[in-house]
């Protein structure tokens, strides 16, 4: 085992658990609601890459981002919006109704065995040989990672919409006194998380060319595991403990022998576990942060 | 021929099936400062998110300018020219004293003359200005206060609603704030002041209504604040 290539593949599995980590967490800063239908966003540009394969390539890549931007708008828009104001457990479950019924959408148009899919599949070649044998997807998944999630930060503290978002994520009530619009923020939340997906379903199929009906659920889970043992409260620790399951994930995966990798994902978990046992608050909660009561 | 700012009619206001206003009628001119007291739970509160469209209005009219507010979304009500300084302050601890500033440009109706607007309330308020780096839970709670009063003014409202902004503060800061207030309604703010502390606030404003049971009891002059008879009478009468 090569040390060095096991981290740099923690690197690039762990920016793509933490595009859908932000995604993840805008949507639950501005709704608080657990977003399960986002893996089927994914899975939508997934397929939508599938079902191109014949097209020039930029041409996929617009549709796909297209795709996964429009099915988010249009799944707050027609599920969740009628919702607004009811009772946290009944949007939890809408979340869960859009996701199965997508995924018996899926089904039924894709079947069960799988569709090929990866038009950036030429990235799937070494890019640097030597004592680490760096793919190019690797590099791409990575700088992906920092430049999206640059981007976030940068809107999110740079712009109006984005001091809105924040706003809105710590007091809604409030920031609508203020006049922030409420569909305004939270359709600019689907939004990202519909870039953010679409990205994943891009780069995710290089390494995974067989699109099936669960193919953005398993990464989704997986990511909100990681949010919410980071602490789905805030940004930057959801995304963090995204970050940090794929990392783990991807060195579980090179360091596990494999005749175990079928146990792969019961390890992760039970890292979980034991982290929550030792930080139930969440894994990044409670540095940076005071919270000072004044009179 | 006075210019009404405000006239709310027969406001009747439910949480549930508990009624919070039973039918409540006032009315503000324009470039009063009118203050509202009344014991707890009498529906100051309800009456102020009530007109800023943050409750629903079961039976009754509020009109702002002539306009009838009742069914406009919160959001829309602040861009015709209403702010709400809530009470407890909620500003938001975790941005900056500069951020939670800008926040209230976002109700504004129009982008005009927006950095004559801030350097006026950096003048009016200059821990605003002088802390502007600082994250706003930091402040204390005066500083708080001025922070959410700087806010709600620089959506540019023409009738500022002000929920208890003496709550919890030393006497010395609650001075400040009043004589803010003051100045605030010379630049041609009209002012809704709702205080738990009747006699000051009678004193204070050019007309004070009294709030008991979700109703408007009783209207008080400044000449009224020395006459204690009729301030228990305002509270504890029928």
């Amino acid at each position: 085992m090569n040390v060095g290539q096991t981290i740099i593949n923690g690197l690039a599995l762990g920016a793509l658990y933490a595009l859908v980590a932000v995604g993840l967490a805008l949507v639950f800063g501005v709704l608080r609601l657990i977003n399960f239908a986002q893996g089927e966003l994914i899975t939508a540009g997934a397929y939508t890459l599938s079902l191109t394969t014949n097209w020039p390539v930029i041409a996929q890549i617009l549709l796909c981002f297209v795709v996964c931007i429009g099915l988010s708008v249009a799944i707050e828009r027609i599920a969740f919006r009628p919702l607004r104001g009811a009772a946290p457990a009944t949007t939890l479950v809408a979340t869960f109704a859009v996701a199965f019924a997508l995924e018996a959408v899926w089904l039924i148009a894709f079947g069960a065995n799988g569709r090929p899919a990866g038009p950036l599949s030429t990235l799937n070649t070494i890019a640097i040989r030597g004592s680490l044998n760096l793919r190019w997807i690797t590099i791409v998944e990575i700088a992906a990672g920092l430049v999206l999630l640059g981007g976030t930060a940068l809107i999110l503290n740079r712009t109006s919409i984005g001091l809105q978002m924040r706003a809105a994520a710590t007091d809604f009530r409030t920031a609508r006194l203020l006049g922030v619009r409420t569909n305004l923020v939270i359709s600019f939340a689907f939004v990202i998380a519909g870039v953010m997906a679409a990205v994943v379903a891009l780069l995710y199929t290089v390494q995974t060319p067989l699109v099936t009906q669960t193919f953005g659920l398993d990464i989704t889970i997986i990511a909100l595991v990681g949010a919410v043992v980071g602490g789905l409260d805030r940004l930057w620790t959801a995304t963090a403990g995204g970050f940090a399951i794929g990392f783990a994930t991807s060195v579980l995966g090179d360091v596990l022998p494999a005749s175990q990798e079928k146990f792969l994902t019961a390890f992760v978990f039970l890292l979980v576990i034991l982290l929550l046992l030792l930080r139930p608050g969440g894994l990044f909660t409670g540095f940076g942060r005071t919270t000072v009561e004044r009179v | 021929m006075p210019e009404p700012a405000l006239e709310v009619e027969a406001l009747e206001v439910r949480y549930g099936a508990v009624p919070a206003l039973r039918g409540a009628t006032l009315s503000i001119e324009k470039g009063e400062i009118v203050g509202l007291v009344g014991p707890n739970g009498a529906g100051k509160s309800t009456l102020l998110h009530a007109i800023m469209g943050a409750l629903p209005i079961a039976a009754g009219s509020v009109r702002f300018e002539g306009r009838p507010l009742a069914g406009i979304p919160t959001e829309r009500i602040v861009r015709q020219g209403l702010a709400l300084v809530p009470e407890g302050r909620h500003i938001f601890p975790d941005l900056t004293v500069d951020e939670n500033l800008r926040l209230g440009l976002v109700g504004r109706g129009s982008t005009d003359g927006i950095a004559e607007d801030l350097e006026r309330v950096r003048t009016l308020f200059p821990v605003v200005h002088e802390f502007r780096g600082r994250q706003a839970g930091l402040l204390s709670g005066g500083q708080q206060q001025q922070l959410a009063i700087a806010r709600a003014l620089v959506s540019k409202p023409r009738l500022l609603l002000l929920d208890e902004p003496s709550l919890g503060l030393a006497p010395s800061v609650v001075e400040t704030v009043w004589n803010t207030l003051g100045e605030i309604r010379s630049t041609g703010v009209t002012i809704l002041l709702v205080e738990q502390r009747a006699q000051i606030t009678v004193g204070f404003a050019d007309r004070t209504y009294v709030l008991g049971d979700g109703r408007v009891k009783m209207e008080l002059g400044p000449q009224d604040a020395d006459d204690t008879e009729r301030m228990v009478e305002a509270y504890f009468g029928s």
